[in-house]
C-alpha cells in the first residue's frame, strides 16, 4: 500500500527586540544564568507583565510579510502547566484570538504555496541545566536559568500541505529567509531564535482523513527537520504495514542517531486550561497603525530577487548573499545610489566577494561611507585606480575614517596608464631578468606574470596591468 | 476632622517628633497587639530610620509631605523591598520581597511610614480572618467575634487604636465586610485607581488596594498618595488623580439620589442591620439625599459568578508557588513532581486548596464554556446593569455584610454561609466600582454595623463626600481611638 504523508509545522521564531515581551530585562543571549531577569521575568509574587509594543511591530511585519489577515483585536491568554523552567506556572500566549490569521509562503522553486492557519505571540520558556544526568530524570541537581524566559516569541503554523521532508525543509528554509531579511528575526538557528515542531502523519494514497499524528520537538536546524520529517514517516510506514497502530504522541529528535523516540503519550498530556489573562487587556492594534508598518515595510526576497536579476542583472550568487546578509544588502542598495561610472553589477561583484571576505575575517563593523566605496568603485571602473589597488585599499576604508584620495595618495598615487611611463619600468625590468625573457621567447608566455610582478613592485601597484602585459609581450616579441 | 491632619499639625509645631511617635506606636503594638492579632510583623527599623530622616528634614526648615510622620500597617500581601511579605500563608513563610509595590511606593513617598504587617486570611481567601497561619484575629469590639477578612488585621489595627491608617485589598468584599465587622471606615477604589503591581495576586480582575480609617477624612488623605497610573500595571487607569481631601465637606446632599437593592434588605439581612440601615437611609434623606428602592436579581448570579471567575484566576495566580525559586520547598520529595505537589500540599491551607481546585475544575477542557465561559458573560450584565442604574442614582446603598461580626469557628466549617457574608460587597467587584463601608451603628450585642455606599466609576470623590457628610451627622463613637497616642 502507497502511503501519503501529511505535514504541518509549527516554527518559533524570536523576535529582534532588545528587552523581553512583558519586561524590561534583556535578551541578550549568553549571559551568565539568571542575570537578564526582572521580578516580572522571576515569576515573583506580585509581579505584572507589561506587553513591549515593538514586539507587536514586529510581530505585525511578519504578519505582513507571510500575507496574513493582521487581526485588530488579539487577547493573551494564559497556558497553565507545572515546569521548573516555566516560572509563572502559566506561559503567556494567545489561544482563542491571535494577532495573524491566514497567510502563505510560496516556494517558487517547487511550485507550491503553503497557507497558514495562523500567527501568534508568546513569550518564551527558561532553560534547566542539569548535573549527572542529560535530562531532569537521574539528575543529580538541577538549576533553572531563566534568561530566555519571557523573550519574545512568534509562532508560525501552517496548515497541513506539506507532503514531504523537502517541502518541509524548503518551507522552513524560506520563511527563516523572509523573516531575517526584514529583520524580524535573527534567525541565529544555533542560539534557538528559530526552530520549529512538526506534526506529522500518514494516510494511504486516496484516503481523506488524516492519520494519527505525532509531533516532533525542538528541530533546530534544516537539517534536522528533513532528517527528523523523514524518519519519522517511515517509521509510521513501517508501524502501519507491520499492522500496528501509531500513538499520537510528542516525540523528540535525537541529532546523533537521526532518530525520533516518544517524549509523552496523549494520556499525558496537559490539560492547560487556557483562559484569557486578566493582567492584561485585550490588543487592539488599529488600522492606521498596520497601513503605518505597511508603509514602512522593507522590500521582501522575492521583491528584491526579482529586482536584482532583471535591473541589475546580478548572479544568483549574489543574491543569495544578499538575502542572507542583511548588512551586505543595506550597504549594496545605499552605495549603488552613488555610482556614476561603474556598473551596480560591478560593485556587486566587490561587495560579494571581497568586502563580504574582509568582514567575515575582521568580524569588524562596517563604518565605511557608502559614498566613499562608491568612489572606490567609480574610480577603477573609469581605470584611475585597477582592481589590484581596489584590493590595496578597500582594507584601509573600512574604519570609515580615510577617503579614497587620502588612500589613492597613501599608495603614492593613481594608476599609470601613461604608456611611456611604464614603457621606461618595464625596459628596467627586462633588462634586469634577461633569463626570463629568454623563457617568454620561447613560448613560456606564463613567465609574463614573474616580470609583471616586478612592474608592480617598482610601482608599488599603481601600474595599470593590462598596459603592462601589453608592454611586456610586444617588447620580448619585437626583440 | 480626622487624625490625620492632628498629627501634622502636631509634628509641625514640633509638638511632636516623627521618631517619638513611631516608637510610641510601635510600644503600642508590642503591648496591645496579642489581644487582638492584627499585626504579625514590625519593621522597627526601617520605621524608626524613616522617622529620623523626617525629623531631620523638618529641622532643616523642608516643607513636610502630606502623609510624613504618620504610622501605616500594611497587608500582609503588599510588597516592600528587603521585608516579609507571606500573604499569612505556609508556602510563604520566611520569604523577603526584593522590590516594593507601586501603592506602598508611593505612600511612602508621601512620608507615610510602614510600621508593620497585619494579618489576614491566607491569599485574601476568607471573609473572617481565621484562615491565617499567624491565628485567627480578633474583634477589638468584642475579643470573641472573628474582624471579618480578608483584611481584617488591617480592619482591626484600625479599630484597636493602634495605627491611624492601614492598607488592605479586597477582590468580594476583603476591604468593606472586615470594615463593617470592627466599625471603621474601608474604602475600595474603582478597578484600575491604584496599582496591583506589586500586590500578591489573589483575582487580578477583582482585586484592589484601598485604605482603612477611623475618619472618612483619612481615608482621602491617603487616598490621594494611593491613586495613579502605574506603567508596571496594564490594568491601571490612565487618568488625573482629583484632590479627594479638599472641599470634603459639602453642606448638603441636596439632589443625590440614593438607590437601594430590594434584594440587600430582604429577609436574608440580620433585622438590626436592616433597622440600623433604615436609619441610615433617614439620615441620609434629612441630609437632603433622595432615597429610592430599586430590584437587583443579580444578586445571587453575582455571588455564584464571582465563585467561578475568582477561583479561576486563583488556579493560575498561585501556579507560581511551586517550591522551585522561592518559599518553602519539601525538600524530602525524591522527584520533580513530588516535589511540586507535597509543597502545595503542606504549604497552602484548606480554603485555599479548595478555590484552586474549584477554579482548576472550571477551567478544565470541556467545562470551560459551561463556567468561565458563561461567568464572563454575567460579569458583563453585571456591568451593564450597574451602568443603567447609575443613570438614575448617584449612589448605591445597602448593609455592608448580612450580618455582623459572628462568633470565631462560627461558619469555618460552613463555606457557603462564609461566602454569602459576602453577598454585598462581591457584585462590585465585578463591575469594578468603587465603594465604601462606613459605621452605622451597633446591633444589640454591641457589635459595629457598616454602611455600604457604592459609587459609578471613578467617583471616589462624591463617595468621599456622602461618607464625611454621613460621618459629621451620626458621630459614631470609635471603641478605641488613635489619639490617645497623642
Amino acid at each position: 500500500m502507497a502511503f501519503e504523508p501529511v505535514i504541518g509545522l509549527e516554527i518559533h521564531a524570536q523576535l529582534n527586540t532588545k528587552s523581553k515581551l512583558f519586561c524590561r530585562a534583556s535578551t541578550e543571549f549568553g549571559e551568565a544564568p539568571n542575570q537578564n531577569v526582572t521580578p516580572v521575568s522571576l515569576g515573583l509574587p506580585g509581579a505584572l507583565p507589561v506587553l513591549n509594543l515593538e514586539t507587536v511591530r514586529l510581530a505585525i511585519m511578519a504578519g505582513l510579510a507571510l500575507e496574513c489577515d493582521i487581526q485588530e483585536r488579539s487577547v493573551f491568554a494564559r497556558k497553565n502547566y507545572f515546569y521548573p523552567d516555566l516560572p509563572k506556572g502559566y506561559q503567556i500566549s494567545q489561544f482563542e484570538y491571535p494577532i495573524c490569521l491566514g497567510g502563505r509562503v510560496v516556494l517558487e522553486d517547487l511550485g507550491k504555496t503553503i497557507h497558514l492557519t495562523r500567527i501568534h505571540m508568546e513569550e518564551d520558556a527558561g532553560k534547566l541545566n542539569h548535573e549527572g544526568a542529560d535530562g531532569i530524570a537521574g539528575a543529580t541537581g538541577s538549576s533553572s536559568d531563566l534568561n530566555r524566559a519571557g523573550v519574545p516569541l512568534i509562532e508560525i503554523v501552517s496548515e497541513p500541505e506539506i507532503r514531504n521532508a523537502k517541502e518541509a525543509r524548503a518551507y522552513m528554509e524560506k520563511v527563516h529567509q523572509i523573516l531575517t531579511f526584514i529583520g524580524v528575526c535573527d534567525g541565529d538557528l544555533e542560539k534557538g531564535s528559530f526552530r520549529c515542531d512538526a506534526n506529522i502523519s500518514v494516510r494511504p494514497v486516496g484516503q481523506k482523513e488524516f492519520g494519527t499524528r505525532t509531533e516532533v520537538k525542538n528541530l533546530n536546524s534544516f537539517r534536522s527537520i528533513e532528517r527528523a520529517v523523514n524518519y519519522e514517516i517511515e517509521r509510521q510506514i513501517s508501524v502501519i504495514q507491520s499492522g500496528g497502530k501509531i500513538i499520537q504522541q510528542t516525540m523528540n529528535f535525537d541529532d546523533a542517531t537521526g532518530q525520533t523516540s516518544a517524549l509523552r503519550s496523549k494520556e499525558n498530556a496537559h490539560d492547560y486550561r487556557y483562559f484569557p489573562d486578566p493582567d492584561l487587556k485585550p490588543l487592539i492594534v488599529k488600522k492606521e497603525q498596520i497601513e503605518q508598518v505597511r508603509s514602512e515595510m522593507p522590500d521582501l526576497p522575492d521583491v528584491v530577487r526579482q529586482r536584482y536579476t532583471d535591473q541589475f542583472g546580478l548572479p544568483a550568487h549574489d543574491v543569495k548573499v544578499y538575502l542572507q546578509t542583511r548588512m551586505l544588502y543595506d550597504f549594496f542598495e545605499l552605495s549603488r545610489e552613488h555610482l556614476n561610472s561603474a556598473t551596480p553589477k560591478d560593485m556587486s561583484k566587490w561587495i560579494v566577494g571581497e568586502l563580504n571576505a574582509l568582514l567575515k575575517e575582521t568580524m569588524g563593523e562596517l563604518s565605511m561611507s557608502p559614498t566613499v566605496f562608491a568612489t572606490l568603485i567609480d574610480r577603477c571602473a573609469t581605470g584611475d585606480i585597477s582592481t589590484k589597488m581596489v584590493k590595496d585599499i578597500l582594507p584601509k576604508l573600512l574604519d570609515g575614517k580615510s577617503s579614497v584620495d587620502d588612500a589613492i595618495s597613501a599608495m603614492g598615487g593613481a594608476q599609470i596608464s601613461n604608456q611611456d611611463e611604464l614603457q621606461q619600468v618595464v625596459n628596467d625590468v627586462l633588462k634586469a631578468n634577461p633569463d626570463v625573457v629568454e623563457k617568454i621567447k620561447n613560448g613560456k608566455t606564463g613567465s609574463a606574470n614573474f616580470l609583471m610582478g616586478q612592474v608592480m613592485k617598482e610601482t608599488k601597484g599603481r601600474a595599470k596591468p593590462d598596459t603592462v602585459r601589453d608592454l611586456i609581450i610586444s617588447a620580448c616579441q619585437s626583440e | 476632622m480626622g487624625v490625620l491632619r492632628k498629627i501634622h499639625d502636631a509634628i509641625r509645631s514640633k509638638a511632636l517628633g516623627c521618631e517619638e511617635l513611631t516608637r510610641s506606636v510601635i510600644d503600642q503594638i508590642a503591648q496591645k497587639n496579642s489581644e487582638v492579632n492584627a499585626f504579625i510583623d514590625v519593621f522597627e527599623a526601617r520605621a524608626i530610620q524613616m522617622a529620623k530622616a523626617q525629623d531631620e528634614a523638618l529641622a532643616n526648615g523642608a516643607e513636610l509631605p502630606v502623609g510624613a510622620g504618620i504610622p501605616v500597617g500594611i497587608k500582609d500581601n503588599m510588597c516592600i523591598d528587603g521585608e516579609l511579605v507571606t500573604c499569612a500563608s505556609n508556602i510563604l513563610k520566611g520569604y523577603r520581597s526584593p522590590y516594593t509595590s507601586t501603592a506602598v511606593g508611593q505612600i511612602m513617598a508621601a512620608g507615610f511610614i510602614p510600621v508593620g504587617r497585619t494579618n489576614m486570611d491566607e491569599f485574601a481567601m476568607g471573609s473572617s480572618n481565621e484562615h491565617s497561619v499567624y491565628g485567627p484575629v480578633s474583634n477589638p469590639w468584642n475579643k470573641s467575634l472573628v474582624s471579618g477578612g480578608s483584611s481584617g488585621g488591617s480592619a482591626a489595627a484600625v479599630a484597636a487604636g493602634l495605627v491611624p491608617l492601614t492598607l488592605g485589598s479586597d477582590t468580594g468584599g476583603s476591604i468593606r465586610q472586615p470594615a463593617s465587622f470592627c466599625g471603621v471606615v474601608g474604602l475600595k477604589p474603582t478597578y484600575g485607581r491604584v496599582s496591583r503591581y506589586g500586590l500578591v495576586a489573589f483575582a487580578s480582575s477583582l482585586d484592589q488596594i484601598g485604605p482603612f480609617a477611623q475618619y472618612v477624612d483619612d481615608a482621602a488623605l491617603i487616598l490621594e498618595s494611593l491613586c495613579g497610573f502605574d506603567p508596571y500595571d496594564s490594568t491601571s487607569e490612565n487618568r488625573s488623580v482629583e484632590p479627594f481631601s479638599a472641599n470634603l465637606a459639602v453642606d448638603s446632599l441636596k439632589g443625590k439620589r440614593i438607590g437601594v437593592p430590594n434584594q440587600l434588605m430582604s429577609q436574608t439581612i440580620a433585622p438590626d442591620v436592616r433597622e440600623s440601615i433604615s436609619e441610615a437611609l433617614k439620615r441620609f434623606e434629612s441630609l437632603g439625599a433622595s432615597i429610592d428602592y430599586f430590584d437587583f436579581d443579580l444578586v445571587d448570579e453575582a455571588l455564584a459568578t464571582y465563585y467561578i471567575i475568582a477561583p479561576a484566576e486563583v488556579s493560575s495566580n498561585l501556579s507560581r508557588f511551586d517550591g522551585v525559586r522561592y518559599g518553602n520547598r519539601n525538600t524530602a520529595a525524591n522527584s520533580l513532581k513530588e516535589m511540586i505537589q507535597t509543597t502545595r500540599q503542606q504549604g497552602f491551607g484548606d480554603e485555599v486548596k479548595r478555590r484552586i481546585i474549584l477554579g482548576t475544575y472550571v477551567l478544565s477542557s470541556g467545562y470551560y464554556d459551561a463556567y468561565y465561559g458563561k461567568a464572563q458573560k454575567v460579569r458583563a450584565v453585571v456591568s451593564e446593569t450597574y451602568a443603567n442604574l447609575f443613570k438614575s442614582y448617584d449612589f448605591i446603598c445597602s448593609p455592608t455584610a448580612p450580618t455582623t461580626a459572628f462568633e470565631k469557628g462560627a461558619n469555618l466549617n460552613d463555606p457557603m454561609q462564609m461566602y454569602l457574608s459576602d453577598i454585598a460587597t462581591i457584585p462590585v467587584n465585578l463591575a469594578g466600582l468603587p465603594a465604601m463601608s462606613f459605621p452605622c451603628g451597633l446591633d444589640s450585642s454591641g457589635a459595629p454595623i457598616g454602611c455600604q455606599l457604592v459609587g459609578g466609576w471613578f467617583k471616589e470623590r462624591e463617595l468621599l463626600q456622602a461618607a464625611h457628610a454621613f460621618e459629621r451627622a451620626m458621630e459614631f463613637q470609635p471603641k478605641y481611638s488613635f489619639e490617645g497616642v497623642l
